[in-house]
């Protein structure tokens, strides 16, 4: 047991609250998203919404929750069973693991330590989200396939074929940021655009974002992009068959990749934890580091009201239409950009 | 042809322009009218605390009057039953024993009195009919249950608190179909 | 034992043991997730020797993209109404022959290699597979060989959509 000792404990422990802080950040984020979803759409809709649990509905989130736990777990007999319990479970750790590298603020000092409040900035931070988000339709083609179902696996169907068309899009959007930004790290990219005299990469990249944007949503399986959940084509879509917490897994999943997606918009393209109109440099690192998460996530809320403002204006994608935007009007896109970015950066070269 | 109403609108079948065809356009307009529709009044009535409010004709569930002194007045005629287009109505007559007469005005009464909820279309002719004031359709809403069995309304269901014992509930039950 | 040594172990033995897995499965939606999970242990191998670029690329290319089209045509078939492969003695018997030539082959080029001899692996030390180093010697020293593969595959998406094409 000696290469334990060769470990720096403080570190460790450093990290590991981290990832416990972000993780329930996270649930707890995404359980108040299904609050504020409900809400957001009763507005919408001139209607209150939920209002009886607690304080304007404030325990809503709570109660749903608990209803999912009781619920009665239902595993079809003709299923995979190993597969049908798998699928959720994926959905939900790949949802989970793209906060590893999304730097939340900037260092903080306490006990004598500078602690970043990123769980790791790795050199590759973008293509790491890629390759995660990338991962995220097993959890639906998987949950779709073992619960045999015809409605479920036309879902899963749609989601894969939905997902890999918006995946490219997605990065040729992101190259063009890239030549832009010269690095992957998340972290230098924030510190980029808080730089004196930088503005944020919106400003550089106003059609990358807009690609970028509608291709998250479309991978986070969010309306006008539902094909795979379509309630009145598919009855449910991948989770007719699921039950229970299984479901409220695969729910769930939804709202922190909504979450997760809002923060690497933010990230990329509006800054990160930077605080317009204040130098952060004048504060003291904590202060500073307070402001900037403050900002961060008021970013991120923003980006989650947008993505539910859109989802109860719009109507869903047909089919025919989603292929179409996809290949033949975001690619094509994507690509002009990136190749009028590469242009201009060659030019005033 | 002259159009029926001014809410006649000529669908515009020109082909889309570049403008039209990117739909951003379009997505912004629709946002910001959902954006609108955040800010408006809410129609939402928040029932078991409040009520909508209605109106004094408004027919709901019956209930079977008594006098001052709390004697049932319904006397067993069976006009309601017949004039009852949805028959929801049965009843039995009873003769009054002589120490009943603090119960029953007339001297024949309703030993059973049954409405049918479930068939009952709320016409209001069995209060129209009844020549002893028995019966009226109070401003209640019939409640939801989950058995069919439920929905068949005896004498206890229907009957008017009595005005003597529980003058309270006389009232309340009173006023609501004023 | 460092915590190095530890960790390629168990990817090592975790990748064999998942490609076996990945050969004997009667399902092949069974074989495609053992697949994948073999490609987690080779980016584990990736990332060991600091090649993050790689690792990555691997997890987004295959694990992302041409997995998720495996698993896609295989839940589309139906799988129970596939003709019996033929089983021949002999099929078999020359398969494993020439399977263990290939092996023979591989193991002792690999092992004379010039370039191999005499050398260990650098964990944790080497860069090249770092996005920046990986691009510069692309784009410089292998800069023909790398634009002949995108024409292979410019040629290959044609042929693709050729052939996806319906005919008029």
């Amino acid at each position: 047991m000696m290469f334990l000792l060769t470990i720096d404990w403080a570190f460790f422990l450093e990290k590991l609250i981290l990832i416990a802080i972000v993780i329930t950040l996270s649930l707890v984020i995404a359980m108040y998203a299904t609050y504020a979803e409900r809400k957001i759409a009763a507005f919408m809709q001139d209607r209150i919404g939920p209002n009886r649990a607690g304080p304007f509905g404030i325990l809503q989130p709570l109660a749903d929750g608990m209803k999912l736990f009781f619920k009665e777990e239902i595993i079809p007999n003709h299923s995979n069973r190993f597969l049908f319990i798998m699928g959720p479970a994926l959905a939900m750790l790949t949802a989970m693991m793209t906060c590893a590298v999304i730097p939340w603020g900037n260092k903080v000092e306490l006990f004598g330590r500078s602690i970043p409040l990123q769980i790791a900035d790795i050199n590759i931070g973008i293509l790491y989200i890629f390759a995660v988000v990338s991962l995220g339709v097993y959890g639906i083609m998987i949950g779709g396939w073992a619960s045999n179902n015809k409605f479920s696996l036309l879902a899963a169907m749609r989601g894969a074929s939905q997902v890999i068309s918006y995946e490219l899009a997605m990065g040729i959007s992101l190259i063009a940021l890239l030549m832009l930004t010269g690095s992957l790290s998340l972290k230098t990219i924030v510190e980029q655009q808080m730089q004196a005299g930088h503005f944020w990469n919106i400003a550089y990249q106003p059609l990358g974002f807009l690609i970028f944007f509608i291709c998250a949503m479309a991978e986070c399986n969010r309306a006008p992009f539902d094909l795979p959940e379509a309630e009145n084509e598919l009855n449910m879509g991948y989770h007719q068959e699921y039950s229970s917490m299984k479901l409220g897994f695969y729910l769930f999943a939804e709202y922190i990749n909504m979450f997760i997606s809002s923060a690497v918009i933010v990230t990329l393209f509006f800054g990160g934890y930077d605080m317009p109109f204040v130098n952060e440099t004048l504060l003291t690192p904590n202060m500073a580091a307070l402001v900037g998460v403050i900002a961060f996530f008021a970013k991120i809320f923003i980006f989650i009201f947008i993505f539910m403002w859109i989802r109860w204006t719009l109507p869903r994608f047909r089919y025919d239409q989603l292929m179409n935007l996809g290949w033949k009007g975001l690619i094509l896109l994507a690509l002009a950009n990136m190749l009028i970015t590469a242009a201009i950066i060659l030019y005033r070269m | 042809m002259e159009a029926l109403t001014k809410n006649v609108m000529e669908v515009d079948r020109r082909p889309m322009n570049f403008w039209e065809k990117i739909y951003l356009p379009a997505i912004l307009k629709g946002m910001t009218i959902t954006f609108r529709h955040m800010f408006k009044k809410k129609p939402t009535v928040q029932y078991p605390e409040k009520t909508r409010y209605f109106s004094p004709v408004f027919r709901g569930m019956h209930i079977l009057n008594r006098d001052e002194e709390g004697r049932e007045r319904c006397t067993a005629c069976g006009l309601c039953a017949v004039a009852c287009p949805a028959e929801a109505i049965t009843m039995e007559a009873a003769e009054r024993k002589p120490d009943e007469a603090h119960l029953y005005r007339e001297e024949k009464y309703a030993a059973r009195y049954e409405i049918n909820m479930l068939r009952c279309i709320f016409c209001g002719l069995c209060e129209e009919a009844c020549p002893k004031d028995a019966i009226y359709l109070s401003q209640t809403v019939t409640p939801a249950d989950y058995a069919r069995k439920n929905f068949i309304y005896t004498k206890n269901d229907l009957l008017i608190p009595d005005p003597v014992k529980d003058p309270e509930g006389f009232a309340k039950a009173k006023g609501i179909h004023q | 034992m460092d915590i190095t040594t530890i960790v390629f172990w168990f990817l090592s033995a975790l990748a064999l043991f998942s490609a076996i897995m990945v050969i004997t499965r009667k399902n092949p939606i069974f074989s495609v997730l053992w697949l994948i999970i073999v490609f987690f242990a080779i980016s584990g191998h990736y990332l060991l020797l600091n090649a993050q670029f790689l690792a990555v690329v691997n997890i987004i290319v295959y694990a992302g993209a041409i997995m998720v089209l495996f698993l896609f045509v295989l839940m589309m078939m139906n799988l129970e109404n596939l003709p019996v492969v033929n089983k021949n003695i002999w099929m078999k018997f020359l398969g494993v022959i020439s399977g263990g030539l290939l092996l023979c082959i591989l193991v002792s080029t690999s092992k004379s290699a010039a370039d191999m001899n005499l050398k260990t692996i650098i964990m944790k030390e080497g860069n090249i597979g770092l996005i920046e180093n990986l691009g510069k010697v692309l784009f410089t020293k292998y800069a023909l060989p790398f634009e002949i593969s995108s024409i292979l595959f410019l040629s290959a998406m044609v042929g693709a959509v050729v052939i996806g094409k319906k005919e008029s």
